[in-house]
């Protein structure tokens, strides 16, 4: 059977500045409305469960944000899921990687 | 021995899938055909592993192999056990139910004390299979879990018999006739609705699953532009709404809602931009699916041919149909008072919660905080949904004088599906219960408003 295309990540990864966390992290306590304030998320803390404590639901209402704000879509399996959503610096590094604007 | 109108047909062989031609589409895996030939050879390929009258967890999410794994279970007579989340007190409890279950899963984790069942499909050479196996229509293929209202999780067997009927109930109603139908789906096999509506409807009528679960937008997209039409796409009001909200220019033939309410407004937005006719099931995992209704046409509800609704003891029950056992709803209904076959729905009772469109109970949660060592006392709260298809959370207060909000969290996360963790969580000196132990909810109400200002404080 063919498999599907991946997007295989390039060697080096565009970097994720500071700026962008940080305006990841405030786009996402909006996005759900969290008790944290932005400035206070450990970069490299879990989004999911432990960590942040984000889960699917949460994970496709960020990823909706995202695709709007930054012009690319999400398009992954779980495994990829975790692997983007381990951290707000994976995430970043998403964006910065596969954003059109 | 059970009489009536249900023992002829439990006593009979079923088939096992209702693709009378092998060369026929089965499924589609990224987007390519899987013969129903091929898709027996794996069937039989994989039945080697399962033990024969056994027990199989099956935690597959591609609905392929979810397939093929509870096909292969049944034709070995091992019943295959669908728990309610995957969280560790849940797994624990499914070992309990049944000791020395095994477990199927399309990735590499492993579970803690329970042994792996291998998961092996034929190879591309291998010759196909003609033969469709019969199945006997009593025989107990799934037992699917609620959380229940205590401690343990609540097994809801599923016959053979009964859920073939049930696929034939749903593909009449939906106007599935079988080959040229794809099903598409965001909801995972491992519940009711995506069992009997992604998995079981297809392979009880001669359509075609599709092996990827849903859940980006963008695949929702892709799914439909890689199948041939007729496409019937299972959702949640949840996912469509996150569906429509990216801009979506998908277009297909039908799309199916369940699990929570539809408001009219998302079901016309649907059917307008995506060209679809958008209807609405109304089921539990007990009953299996009880009716339709297109929300764009009407807010009544009509039920499966067969079924019917009378109300006992101030709740609805359900019986007739493919439903083996009267059984009481937990929603609020109003039967029409010269038809039995058709319904309002006013509402959830108030000890259920359904966050989007994961069901659960109040007294569950509470006695699954009440058990974590060092909480004095606890209770959840289910604040007023604010929309239908938004994410309404829940709050929880907690005396646990010797515990941290994140330690009681941990602990919960261990035993109930993440989607019912608490947002906030909010510890208090004592809960403001009355003589009778109760607390009502305008009390409930207040401790929510007041956690609310004080985080508003906290931020300004």
């Amino acid at each position: 059977m063919m498999a599907d295309p991946v997007d295989n990540p390039p060697a080096a990864r565009p970097h994720a500045d500071e700026s962008l966390v940080r305006e990841i992290a405030e786009q996402v306590v909006s996005a759900l409305n969290l008790e944290v304030s932005p400035g206070k998320i450990d970069p490299q803390a879990p989004l999911y469960r432990e960590g942040l404590g984000l889960d699917s639901i949460d994970i496709l209402e960020v990823a909706l944000v995202v695709s709007k704000r930054y012009g690319f879509k999400l398009r992954d399996d779980d495994q990829e899921n975790l692997r983007i959503f381990r951290s707000l610096e994976s995430l970043a590094a998403t964006v910065a990687e596969r954003r059109t604007k | 021995m059970r009489t009536g109108p249900h023992s002829a047909a439990a006593q009979a062989c079923l088939p096992l899938v209702a693709h009378a031609d092998p060369r026929s589409v089965a499924a589609w895996r990224r987007g390519e055909p899987v013969t129903a030939g091929r898709l027996l050879a794996d069937v039989r390929r994989a039945a080697q592993a399962m033990p024969e009258g056994g027990h199989v967890l099956n935690l597959c999410a591609d609905r392929y192999a979810f397939s093929v794994a509870l096909l292969a279970a049944v034709t070995r007579r091992a019943t295959t056990l669908l728990p309610p989340a995957t969280t560790p007190a849940v797994i624990a409890a499914m070992r309990d139910f049944a000791p020395g279950t095994g477990f199927v899963s399309d990735n590499d984790a492993d579970l803690p004390e329970l042994p792996r069942i291998p998961l092996a499909f034929s190879a591309p050479g291998d010759p196909e299979s003609g033969t469709v196996p019969l199945v006997e229509g009593s025989r107990v293929a799934a037992i699917v879990f609620t959380s229940g209202s205590t401690g343990a999780p609540q097994p809801h067997a599923k016959r053979w018999a009964s859920l073939v009927r049930n696929a034939a109930a749903e593909a009449g109603r939906l106007g599935i006739a079988g080959p040229g139908h794809a099903i598409l789906g965001t909801v995972p096999p491992q519940h009711m609705f995506g069992l009997e509506s992604t998995v079981l409807l297809p392979l009880l009528t001669g359509a075609a699953l599709t092996a990827e679960r849903l859940f980006y937008p963008a695949e929702i997209d892709e799914a439909i532009r890689r199948v041939p039409p007729t496409r019937i796409l299972f959702t949640t009001p949840f996912h469509l709404r996150n569906w429509l909200d990216s801009g979506t220019t998908g277009r297909l033939e039908t799309i199916v809602s369940a699990t929570a309410p539809l408001s009219e407004s998302l079901a016309r937005e649907a059917e307008a931009r995506t060209g679809a006719t958008v209807l609405e099931i109304y089921g539990c995992t007990e009953t299996g699916q009880l009716a339709t209704r297109r929300p764009t046409v009407s807010a009544q509800w009509h039920a499966y041919d067969g079924v019917r609704l009378r109300e006992e003891d101030g709740r609805t029950w359900a019986s007739g149909g493919h439903i083996e056992e009267p059984t009481a709803l937990s929603d609020v209904i109003e039967i029409d008072p010269g038809d039995a076959g058709l319904f309002h729905l006013r509402g959830r009772a108030a000890d259920m919660v359904n966050i989007a469109g994961k069901r659960n109970s109040l007294a569950y949660l509470n006695h699954q905080l009440a058990a974590i060592p060092g909480v004095v006392d606890g209770v959840f709260h289910f604040p007023d949904e604010a929309r239908p298809e938004g994410v309404t959370r829940l709050v929880a207060f907690v005396v646990a004088p010797g515990l941290t909000p994140d330690a009681i969290l941990a602990a919960l996360r261990s035993r109930i599906d993440p989607v019912f963790l608490p947002r906030p969580l909010v510890m208090l000196d004592a809960l403001p219960r009355r003589a009778t132990g109760k607390i009502p909810v305008e009390e409930l109400r207040r401790l929510a408003a007041r956690a609310a200002s004080s985080r508003q404080r906290e931020d300004a």
